[in-house]
């Protein structure tokens, strides 16, 4: 049997009004000892005031070869910038 | 460096692949995790970050060796923060080195069997309190020198992880240098400590960068990939021009009676340090090889009843919440 911990994202708010951020991952028997890990190796400089851990093999990635048929669609939509439109300055600001 | 004589694997990929991932390369558009790229690439990145990783850990034992005799509580304190933060350097640099498909109990299992090297510099003793600040201003400032680069290599885990690792470098060779401007400031005894000290870290800190690599292929390649950036001889003056002002300052003397200043090159003319000790060092034969490997056998072997039992406590929780939904 496998017996090496399994691995876990972490994710961390650094700040109050951030959202979290993924900072790397670490082995851990289970979420709670992931966190309190996580602490250790991620926060000893007081860069976070929240974390979150996920489990690696729970996370599901979109894969780079998809890249063409996610992304592209959303590059030929420019109108959805609010740079599109020209407004006339007389009307002040919008 | 940390990472010495990784040797570069040869690829046998589809040259269109091959071209395309140059050129991403070339355009400094970071390679991630899921991306293709060549087996050398992937091998060659392996070895060279589970050395580094491999490096962070054995180098907490040089250090560690000292936290009980630190000479005031406060200095203490700080080794402690400092040999912890190599801990994460460890961690963090696994961890990049895991996205490329290798396990973190394969890595360790290669480091205890001898199957991967880590630097030989750690293979050096820490003999009294005076090499502990020898340590962290020279040692440390050599590692600085060779991972500032890195940040920018074109792996994207490897640079971030290079990212978070200088972000916490700078308090270590600072540390070094307070305590070992502290001896040389200090009594007779204290000063000759410092300079002996200095005598013995002076050399095996040149040997971090490696041998000089002007003929060598796999440095090539690796400069290609971006997973080296520098040579080892630039970095290595790099290293000593930054050093000797240091130094001087502290009132000690460079054991090398040919480092002089060369007004033309605009940089100071130093001694090779001797490569066959370095090759030696490399094989197993340094001073503490040995004892190396076997305290890290000793850490493993002891601590398994702790990574099994905690495991065995996860799965059985597990099963009951399972059970109870
Ligand atoms: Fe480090
Ligand atoms: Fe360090």
């Amino acid at each position: 049997m496998n017996t090496e911990w399994p691995l876990w994202e972490i994710f961390i708010r650094g700040q109050h009004g951030m959202s979290h951020r993924h900072v790397g991952s670490l082995h851990a028997p289970d979420a709670e000892m992931a966190i309190k890990n996580a602490r250790d190796v991620y926060t000893r400089r007081n860069e976070g005031v929240s974390i979150w851990v996920v489990e690696a093999n729970n996370i599901s990635a979109s894969s780079p070869s998809d890249k063409g048929p996610l992304y592209e669609p959303s590059e030929s939509k420019v109108y959805r910038h609010p740079t599109f439109f020209d407004i006339p300055d007389e009307v002040g600001a919008m | 460096m940390y990472a010495q004589m990784v040797k570069s694997e040869a690829s046998n990929d589809d040259p269109e692949k091959l071209a395309e991932f140059q050129a991403r390369i070339d355009a400094d558009i970071k390679i991630e995790p899921k991306d293709w790229m060549p087996q050398g690439y992937r091998k060659t990145l392996i070895r060279q970050i589970g050395q580094h990783a491999h490096s962070e850990i054995v180098g907490q034992l040089p250090e560690g060796n000292w936290i009980t005799r630190a000479p005031t509580l406060e200095r203490k304190a700080i080794l402690l923060a400092k040999v912890q933060d190599e801990a994460g350097h460890g961690l963090y640099l696994y961890c990049a080195a895991e996205t490329l498909g290798v396990s973190r109990d394969e890595l360790t299992e290669m480091l205890l069997d001898g199957r991967m090297k880590y630097s030989s510099i750690f293979n050096y003793p820490t003999l009294n309190w005076a090499d502990i600040g020898a340590v962290g201003w020279l040692v440390d400032g050599a590692a600085i020198m060779n991972q500032v680069p890195l940040q920018r290599t074109s792996f994207g885990p490897y640079s971030r992880a290079m990212i978070r690792i200088c972000k916490e470098e700078s308090f270590h060779q600072r540390q070094g240098y307070d305590a070992i401007r502290k001896m040389a400031e200090g009594t007779p005894e204290q000063k000759k400590m410092a300079q002996d000290a200095m005598n013995r870290f002076w050399y095996p800190s040149l040997m971090m960068f490696g041998p000089s690599d002007k003929e060598s292929v796999h440095s090539a390649q690796s400069m290609a990939w971006k997973i080296k950036i520098n040579t080892n001889d630039e970095l290595r003056q790099k290293f000593v021009d930054q050093t000797v002002p240091q130094a001087e300052y502290l009132g000690l003397t460079i054991p090398d009676p040919d480092l002089k200043w060369n007004e033309e090159r605009g940089h100071y003319d130093f001694s090779e340090p001797d490569w066959s000790e370095f090759f030696d060092v490399i094989k197993g034969n340094g001073p503490c090889n040995v004892d190396r490997l076997a305290a890290r056998n000793k850490a493993w072997d002891d601590g398994k009843w702790v990574r099994d039992g905690l495991l065995a406590h996860a799965r059985k929780k597990k099963a009951g919440n399972l059970a109870a939904e």
